[in-house]
């Protein structure tokens, strides 16, 4: 198997006024195509600062990350927008879809953000909110959709560009049990399918489900390992 | 897609989208009315000096038309020496006097022009003849209505009267020849024009062979200079007042005007760009979480800016093409009130629409609404990325 993400060594501290929070203390990680990776551990032990560096929406303060070879960390604004537009999609825990826009211009926003034809956005969102399972919900507004429904939207959002790489950030942290199980199934579904996920989680049930996951504590990887799965 | 999102977001809160469109409605309106306000009065003057092709007033040393009542002797030389200019297309000597309608006992006291029928540029004949014969006159409708006259009625009237004596002079009997509409007249003002001759005998020795002015229409205006200069030789105790000079003088008059409206029309600028600062920066921080996530997606910096500047912008056209209407019904309002203003010829217009002033405050307006939504939008679109995540999340 071939890295997709490499972190060497990551550090990342914020600095406060008389002193720095360490969120990050040498972390390294590697990501192989095709991964469902689950990262877990206390609140405050580092997990989404490690997202932000593997999604590129941050860089260290020291370390370096590479994705798909390419050194994220060293990327001017432009660059590295660009780069998280084609090849990362994200998933939030609070959706973040726009109020504004129904669920297929949601879908099609990353779209029209990498210049597809507008055509082709249209039938690419379309297959995706069929592969959510949502294809008969293409014209509702988020308001007018559940939370595990508006979650599912935003996984097709994410999935617009093809992505090389999916981070999702307690995906079911807004979700009930049944409806968090439904999205645990669709990142399985997904991975089975080739797509790289990587998941922040506090969620057991989603912890369990990936195959491989990689315990925090205090900016630290205290422990990283492949899950059996009967 | 930018377009979508900034007009979605305009509708996502339709009152106050609504609300600030109609501030920026007034705004626009009063600017324009302010844009309109500075210039009109000077071109509305402009247009009235020209309106009948004199580009030189001639007047008693150290006057303006009619401002006293000083006149020029020697009318008739005069007349004559610039006749023979070949510069020199039209002279139209006037005598401005007050004559007396006798009805009675009592009388109506109006203003008279004495002119000569054939070369006067006071007035436009609107019904019947001009008064050529010397026994008849051409008067407005203010006059025709307060004396109760009509065109064809034969009127007694008196050049002077003497409070003590309580009698009048210079009385004759003259016909109404036609009706006219005099240009530089205020509104309300009676008025009448008597062949010159006719009204100089009636004025007797104070007016023999006298008149107020000189109204002189040149070839070729570019012997405006020339012919002025050679005015200043041959008639020392007149003075020469080109439309140049009058507009110059116009100008000197109305700067309180002009100054009034721009510091009137600045504050609306300002307020209307305040008004759009406010309305989007209150948008955008309402929607942080939104931007940033678009922007975690993977929308450009630049697209995010675009966006929300287009929201400004539109807010800002939309009402400035509403406050152009607005200020278009508000000027026509005001210009009738100020068009009441004692002795103000009633031609001027105060608030003179022109393509151009409309598109001035449209284009201004919409320039505050670019430099209104600049700032919110890059302060939005700057914010860092991972520490609002968190900060929204836990929000």
């Amino acid at each position: 198997m071939t890295a997709l993400v490499r972190a060497r060594d990551v550090r990342r501290d914020y600095p406060l006024e008389r002193d720095a929070v360490h969120a990050l203390r040498g972390v390294s990680l590697e990501i192989e195509k095709g991964e469902y990776l689950a990262i877990v551990g206390p609140s405050g032990c580092g997990k989404s600062s490690l997202l932000n560096l593997l999604g590129a929406i941050d860089a260290p303060t020291s370390g370096t990350v590479e994705i798909e070879g390419r050194n994220v960390g060293t990327l001017g604004d432009r660059e590295v927008t660009e780069f998280r537009l084609r090849h990362i999609g994200f998933v939030f825990q609070r959706f973040y879809l726009l109020p504004i826009l129904t669920a297929r211009e949601n879908v099609e926003l990353p779209m029209a953000e990498a210049g597809v034809p507008p055509a082709e956005r249209r039938e690419r969102s379309t297959e995706l909110l069929r592969y959510v399972d949502l294809g008969d919900r293409v014209r509702h507004r988020p308001s007018q959709l559940s939370g595990g429904e508006q979650q599912r939207v935003a996984i097709a959002r994410a999935l617009a560009n093809r992505p090389a790489l999916l981070l999702a950030d307690e995906p079911t942290g807004e979700l009930d049990a049944r409806t968090g199980q439904e999205i645990i199934s669709l990142f399985g579904r997904l991975n089975a399918d080739g797509t790289t996920v990587v998941v922040v989680t506090h969620d057991e049930s989603l912890a369990r489900a990936a195959r491989r996951v990689v315990h925090m504590r205090d900016g630290q990887i205290v422990q990283d390992g492949e899950v059996p799965h009967g | 897609m930018r377009l979508l999102l900034a007009f979605a977001s305009l509708r996502r809160n339709r009152a106050r989208t609504l609300l600030a469109v109609l501030g920026v409605a007034i705004a626009a309106a009063m600017l324009l009315d302010m844009v309109m306000l500075a210039t009109g009065m000077r071109e509305s003057f402009r247009a009235l000096l020209l309106s009948r092709g004199f580009q030189m007033r001639l007047t008693p040393r150290g006057t303006l038309p009619f401002d006293t009542e000083a006149s020029i002797a020697g009318a008739s030389t005069i007349t004559s020496s610039l006749r023979a200019r070949p510069e020199i297309d039209l002279v139209s000597p006037v005598l401005g006097a007050s004559v007396h309608v006798l009805r009675g006992d009592s009388s109506i006291t109006t203003f008279a022009l004495g002119v000569d029928a054939t070369s006067q540029g006071d007035y436009q004949l609107a019904e019947g003849r001009d008064a050529i014969a010397p026994n008849s006159f051409v008067a407005n409708d203010d006059f025709l209505r307060a004396t109760r006259a009509k065109v064809g009625d034969t009127l007694r009237i008196a050049a002077g009267f003497d409070p003590q004596l309580r009698t009048h002079s210079g009385e004759r009997a003259l016909v109404v020849a036609g009706r006219a509409r005099f240009l530089y007249l205020a509104a309300g003002q009676l008025a009448v024009a008597i062949p010159l001759r006719t009204l100089q005998e009636m004025t007797g020795a104070a007016h023999e062979d006298r008149v107020s002015l000189f109204m002189v229409r040149l070839r070729d205006t570019s012997t405006t200079a020339s012919v002025k200069e050679w005015m200043r030789t041959a008639l020392p105790t007149i003075d020469v007042i080109s439309t140049a000079d009058a507009m110059a003088r116009v100008d000197e008059r109305l700067s309180y005007f002009r100054q009034l409206s721009a510091i009137l029309g600045a504050v609306s600028l300002i307020v209307g760009f305040l008004l759009v600062t406010t309305l989007v920066t209150v948008s955008v921080n309402e929607r942080v979480g939104e931007i940033v996530v678009m922007r975690a997606i993977g929308v450009s910096r630049a697209h995010v800016v675009q966006q929300i500047v287009l929201e400004g912008t539109a807010m800002s056209i939309t009402g400035a093409v509403l406050g152009t209407g607005l200020g278009l019904v508000t000027a026509r309002y005001l210009n009738a009130i100020l068009s009441r203003f004692p002795g103000l010829p009633s031609a001027i217009d105060f608030f003179l629409f022109e393509p151009r002033a409309a598109w001035t405050a449209i284009g201004l307006l919409a320039a505050c609404g670019v430099l209104a939504g600049l700032y919110p939008a890059w302060r939005a679109a700057s914010l860092p990325l991972a520490s609002t995540l968190r900060e929204e999340a836990v929000a």
